[in-house]
């Protein structure tokens, strides 16, 4: 017998993967070279899967055999999701003709990687959370050498594509233990047999150790990072941007289905190990930032550093700290999404301006912008009234109302380490004189939406946050059934 | 008949094979290949534990990976062919570009 097909259930995702392949027929159209109007209906494609995704605002339900699930949880993430794909797309279409690059295929791979993400966030099975694992990844892999012919994207390529494909073995290999200990893969048959005794199983322990080091890599959390700066570096800016935002929001909404709703009996056992990830993920990650001259590096070993942040919010669980976990997602969405705009809108003597030098003076030349980047800036540190801000304090204050106070510690301590570094290129922009050729602004009229839209989230979510607060709280409800 | 248990120590062997090879073969391609080696060990599991539970559920997902793995192997060709053109040598330690 067939299992019972809801198209309902995977409305979002599949609105995404019918725009992209309408996207493939399109290319074929003679254009002269001009791609733009596939970047536009990309984003029509990501409009509607967020307009799906709100329609079905408020339902619960299993479909597929329970493989996938339709719940506040999986809507939320597809509209983190669709803001990452949507301001991606945007920041691209300029940038990539700039470039050189511009191919219709770049498009279509930002849309399928979107379908991977909304999978993974919808997933009730580990196979599934894998399939949208590697729908998104093998997209990325392709979309990190992007800028074929240069030396520094093979590089990235190559080693995200050997790295990741290397992580997606261990995390096969932890979903066999874990079938091998408790008969299934799906996460509400596998809850049963952890609540009934299986947790003490050798098997169940390894595999899940082993599904952790997949996912680490993804969230690129200390001590699976070591692929970050570099695909960081190497992509071009606007992949940066998605796979800096987008695939982390995935993986972590995976991983957090896992360990609540999977895995939510053992959770004292999970959360030491969580705690470890999290301090060396914030430490390392803040402490190699401080030494970094190249924007892009730099920003990489910060989102090592906030995926360290994410997991704190992670460890103390529940309604708090999973709320507190998605609505640092969407801000970082915002914040860094924007920031990687701004980058890529600079440019030196023809080339991209991406070392932290470049940025002197350019607050006297283009001060709108520099007080955009700035934005942007002090909401990853998390001052206030920024975005960033609201996201850490609830991040920080989860932790301490679950006892896990000595980890708030050292979160707060790492984000005044932090500080330093993000302060630094306020201060290159804004007191320093640049040396050689000026840094010019390359405009761009799809990107200056793009950052327009990543300033509103940063200073809605920062100004006004109780309604998303809420709304992201709500959505983690139904993994705690 | 042999014990099902033989299949997963079979299958673990395999996967520390292609671990081990991950982390000291410096050719992509051999890389590549010790990595292929992991995801066939978890099919082998797979298979091996569906067997254990009395399920056909281990074997039907072998399919999935084995879809996976081909489309691993179709984009990471490619991307080890693109790195060759420009190189003309294969050796992960020379993709040293960038370091810290």
């Amino acid at each position: 017998m067939l299992p019972l097909i809801s198209f309902r259930a995977i409305a979002p995702g599949m609105a995404l993967a019918a725009t992209a392949c309408l996207l493939l027929l399109l290319d074929l159209l003679p254009t002269r070279g001009r791609k733009d109007h596939l970047a536009v209906v990309g984003l029509a494609g990501v409009v509607l899967s967020m307009i799906l995704s709100l329609g079905l605002w408020g339902s619960d339900e299993r479909a597929f055999n329970g493989m996938v699930r339709l719940d506040g949880f999986a809507l939320f993430f597809n509209l983190v999701i669709g803001f990452a794909t949507g301001l991606v797309l945007l920041l691209s279409i300029d940038y990539l003709r700039r470039q050189g690059m511009e191919s219709g295929e770049f498009y279509i791979l930002v849309l399928f990687s979107a379908v991977g993400m909304t999978l993974m966030a919808g997933a009730g099975d580990l196979i599934v959370i894998f399939l949208g694992l590697e729908v998104m990844s093998l997209s990325l892999y392709v979309l990190a050498g992007w800028f074929e012919g240069r030396l520094e994207a093979g590089e990235a390529s190559m080693k995200y594509f050997l790295l990741g494909a290397f992580a997606s073995g261990f995390f096969l290999y932890g979903i066999a233990l874990i079938f091998g200990a408790t008969g299934s893969t799906n996460l509400d048959r596998i809850a049963v047999a952890v609540a009934g005794g299986a947790a003490r199983d050798p098997l169940l322990i390894i595999g899940f150790g082993l599904l952790v080091a997949g996912f680490g890599f993804k969230i690129s959390s200390v001590p699976f990072h070591m692929w970050t700066a570099d695909v960081y570096q190497g992509a071009p800016t606007s992949v940066t941007a998605l796979i800096a935002t987008g695939s982390k929001a995935a993986a972590f909404a995976a991983l957090l289905r896992v360990l609540l709703s999977a895995l939510r009996t053992v959770q004292p056992d999970w959360a030491v190990l969580f705690w470890g990830l999290a301090v060396l993920s914030m430490t390392a990650g803040n402490v190699v930032a401080l030494a970094q001259q190249n924007i892009k590096r730099m920003l990489a070993y910060s989102s090592i550093a906030h995926a360290g942040y994410i997991l704190v919010g992670v460890v103390a669980g529940g309604a708090l700290g999973g709320g507190g976990v998605l609505f640092y997602l969407l801000v970082y969405t915002f914040t860094t999404a924007g920031a990687f705009g701004v980058i890529l809108l600079l440019e030196r003597d023809g080339r991209e301006a991406v070392a932290v030098s470049d940025l002197a003076g350019l607050a006297t030349r283009h001060p709108v912008l520099a007080l955009t980047f700035s934005v942007f800036l002090l909401s990853l540190v998390g001052i206030p009234p920024t975005a960033g801000f609201v996201g850490k304090f609830y991040l920080f204050g989860a932790a301490v109302r679950t006892g896990y106070v000595w980890l708030a510690v050292i979160g707060v301590v790492n984000s005044a380490i932090a500080a330093y570094y993000y302060l630094r290129l306020i201060v290159f922009m804004y007191m320093r004189e640049p040396e050689g050729s000026p840094t010019v602004l390359v405009p761009s009229l799809p990107a200056g939406l793009a950052l327009a839209v990543a300033l509103w989230g940063v200073v809605q979510l920062g100004v006004l946050p109780a309604p998303f607060l809420d709304l992201a709280q709500a959505a983690v409800i139904p993994l705690l059934r | 008949m042999v014990p099902e248990s033989h299949y997963v120590a079979l299958s673990a062997v395999l996967f520390v094979i292609g671990v081990v090879g991950v982390l000291i073969r410096r050719n992509p391609l051999v890389i590549f290949m010790s990595i292929e080696l992991m995801l066939n060990a978890a099919n082998l599991a797979l298979v091996a534990f569906g067997q254990r539970h009395g399920t056909a559920q281990g074997q039907a997902l072998v399919f999935f990976v084995m879809c996976v793995a081909a489309a691993e192997v179709a984009v990471g060709l490619a991307i080890i062919v693109s790195i060759f053109r420009m190189r003309r040598r294969l050796s992960v330690d020379e993709l040293s570009l960038m370091r810290w």
